[in-house]
């Protein structure tokens, strides 16, 4: 049984508008110890498929439906009791911006603290023990004399540490990090992203990463979702994905990456914006901006299914395989910015 | 933290000498001679500048100002009322009492009444706690406290006759009349409310705009995914950060409530320092009018100061350097 099995979630939010259909219809799973990367622009439902599985939407607007299944419980239907003795034991999250995600008022030895007391039936002391001890796993410096420091005492990748510490202190079977180096500068995302895997090898935690960056899918994920519009567009392992991509947001997405290996005169632009969530486009979402757009895609919404020749990767486009063979390699050759 | 309290410190006497010279400025622009009253109506010209030597009134103003800190400082002395010749700090002695009683009973009534409205209202938007809280708000917004006291008066006091009508009970020493704590407050419970009616409505306001405010931030989310209760949620997290704007405030109130609550206190007939001001200026008794004045700065100096620290000691972010 996989760890996580996520089916047909849709997430509906409330409006005066409407209702914003921030993610409709959304499969994966995650297998234990494994990391799963989902890519997408911002606003196309990555952060909201994982705090819908937290159960950390506003409840006041918000409809869920669909199964997200941990270790064969409905995260969705279960009592809040529940739900609140799998956060920060079982599920773990960190979020994008460590500088307000603690709370100032408090050490972060009293949130950790905090942390483990919540889950765990042990003294203050042996909780501090714990906080010590995690401090310590994810490298902050004098961690005896900081445990008690307040959060502004904290650089911004300090405080990504802390918050990684936090959420591992329970040994969790699953992390949860939406965006985690988001707001971080480049040579501390590096050193947080190799944290996570060193902590995901000691801890045996499974991973969800949460991300627009292809790079850090690339250095951390074993399998990879790409969202559009609230949507899996294409589903793979990461390799696969990589080397063989079956989706023209895809192609978009990795077209715009720099490259060292192939001398690319001009990045992929994706043009215009992402769709309102209000009223996607009919058919499929990606058609208004897809450079194949052919007539079937503007009625026919495309369902996922699997790529050719392989089991695990699954796309939703009506292209023909040929076609996505062909403009995978131009891609690969770094000769697709024309054709976009 | 000793360097900022003693900058603290020499900020209040700027401001306590700068409140001090615009209230005797302003007494001596008024055309009207005390002199001339403490002399009587039938005084002769003789009369009255006997009374102004007597008094002090002929020598410069800035010689009048300086003599007054002169008393102050040396004597710890407000002075005597020209009208009286009763002591100052005897006056102002007994009516700080009896305004702080209003002031502080008012502000743990209306803290009473706002903390759980307030809180409620951020919890449930739009409920029907919050509009009818909000419907309240405005009432307390745009009621005059005078108007305010004048209906309780009539309701509570004379059609039901559940509390006194005016007048203050002593709660330490009883004098012939009435005294003690369960008096005290039974002549005290119609001005706390008037206060509690027009403070809890502001109060409630900035609550609830505040804990809305907190309840979205980041670290919330945070101890909500870490597996925390609602409740300790709400009291850890919330709270904590979104009451600390309103220990700013409180304190800011009180100590400016401390300087004369004139309208409460005057249609409730307490003997506080806003009557006592009030008689004063009819009178123009000038070392009345400025001892309540003294009275009123120190109290809002004190009471900042105390905010400030207090801040210091709830927020970690502060530090008092």
């Amino acid at each position: 049984m996989a760890l996580l099995e996520v089916n047909d979630l849709r997430t509906y939010f409330r409006t005066d508008d409407g209702v914003v259909k921030a993610v409709d219809g959304v499969n994966f799973t995650v297998e234990k110890g494994k990391t799963l990367g989902i890519v997408g622009e911002s606003g196309c439902g990555k952060s909201v498929t994982c705090l819908t599985m937290m159960g950390l939407n506003n409840k006041r607007n918000t409809t869920s439906t669909g199964e997200a299944l941990f270790k064969g419980e409905n995260l969705l239907t279960m009592k809040q009791s529940r739900l609140r003795e799998i956060r920060g034991d079982d599920i773990a999250m960190i979020f994008q911006d460590p500088m307000t995600s603690l709370n100032p008022v408090h050490s972060i030895g009293k949130q950790l603290i905090e942390a483990v007391l919540l889950h765990r039936d042990v003294s203050k002391k042996q909780a501090r023990l714990r906080a010590l001890e995690l401090l310590q796993a994810v490298g902050i410096p004098r961690a005896e004399s900081r445990i008690d420091d307040y959060p502004h005492q904290f650089s911004g990748g300090m405080r990504q540490r802390v918050m990684i510490a936090m959420a591992l202190i329970n040994e969790p079977d699953l992390l949860i990090a939406d965006e985690p180096t988001t707001a971080l500068d480049v040579t501390t995302q590096a050193q947080i992203l190799d944290l996570m895997k060193k902590l995901q090898q000691d801890f045996h935690t499974a991973i969800v990463i949460i991300t627009h960056d292809l790079g850090v899918v690339a250095e951390t994920a074993d399998e990879v979702v790409v969202m559009y519009a609230g949507r899996v567009a294409e589903r793979g392992p990461v390799d696969e994905i990589f080397a063989r991509p079956h989706h023209p947001y895809t192609w978009g997405l990795l077209g715009s990456l720099p490259r060292l290996d192939a001398d690319v005169e001009r990045l992929v632009q994706i043009q215009g914006q992402p769709p309102s969530l209000l009223n996607p486009p009919k058919g499929c979402r990606f058609h208004p901006r897809c450079p194949y757009v052919m007539n079937v895609c503007k009625t026919k919404e495309p369902q996922l299914e699997p790529v050719p020749g392989s089991t695990l990767h699954v796309q939703a486009c009506h292209l023909d395989p040929e076609t996505k063979d062909r403009e995978a390699a131009k891609l690969a050759a770094g000769v697709l910015a024309e054709a976009m | 933290m000793w360097r900022y309290l003693i900058r603290r410190l020499l900020w209040a006497m700027m401001l306590f000498l700068a409140v001090t010279v615009v209230t005797y400025v302003i007494f001596f622009i008024i055309p009207a001679n005390p002199a001339a009253l403490v002399a009587g109506k039938s005084a002769t010209l003789e009369d009255i500048q006997r009374a102004e030597h007597f008094l002090g009134t002929d020598r410069p103003v800035y010689i009048q100002y300086l003599k007054f800190l002169d008393r102050l400082v040396l004597d710890q002395s407000l002075g005597t009322s020209f009208a009286t010749r009763q002591d100052v700090n005897d006056i102002v002695g007994r009516a700080a009492p009896v305004t702080a009683s209003l002031v502080l009973g008012g502000a743990v009534f209306w803290m009473l009444l706002a903390l759980p409205v307030g809180i409620m209202s951020a919890l449930r938007p739009r409920s029907l706690l919050d509009r009818a809280a909000m419907v309240f708000v405005l009432i307390g917004i745009s009621a005059h406290p005078v108007w305010l006291g004048l209906i309780f008066i009539y309701t509570f006091s004379y059609k039901l006759g559940l509390t006194p009508i005016s007048g203050y009970c002593d709660m330490i020493n009883p004098s012939t009349e009435c005294g003690g704590p369960a008096q005290w407050a039974h002549h005290l419970i119609l001005p706390w409310a008037t206060f509690m009616i027009l403070f809890a409505a502001q109060y409630v306001r900035m609550i609830r705009a505040n804990v809305m405010e907190t309840l979205n931030e980041d670290y919330v989310r945070t101890a909500r995914a870490k597996g925390a209760p609602e409740s300790r949620v709400l009291r850890s997290h919330v709270l904590r950060n979104a009451l600390l704007v309103v220990v700013t405030m409180l304190g800011m109130d009180i100590g400016l409530a401390l300087g004369g609550a004139i309208f409460t206190e005057a249609v409730y007939g307490l003997p506080g320092l806003g009557q006592v001001a009030l008689e004063s200026i009819y009178a123009y008794d000038l070392p009345i009018t400025q001892g309540v004045v003294v009275f009123g700065t120190l109290s809002i100096i004190v009471f900042n100061l105390f905010v400030d620290l207090f801040y210091a000691m709830i927020d970690p972010r502060i530090r008092l350097s």
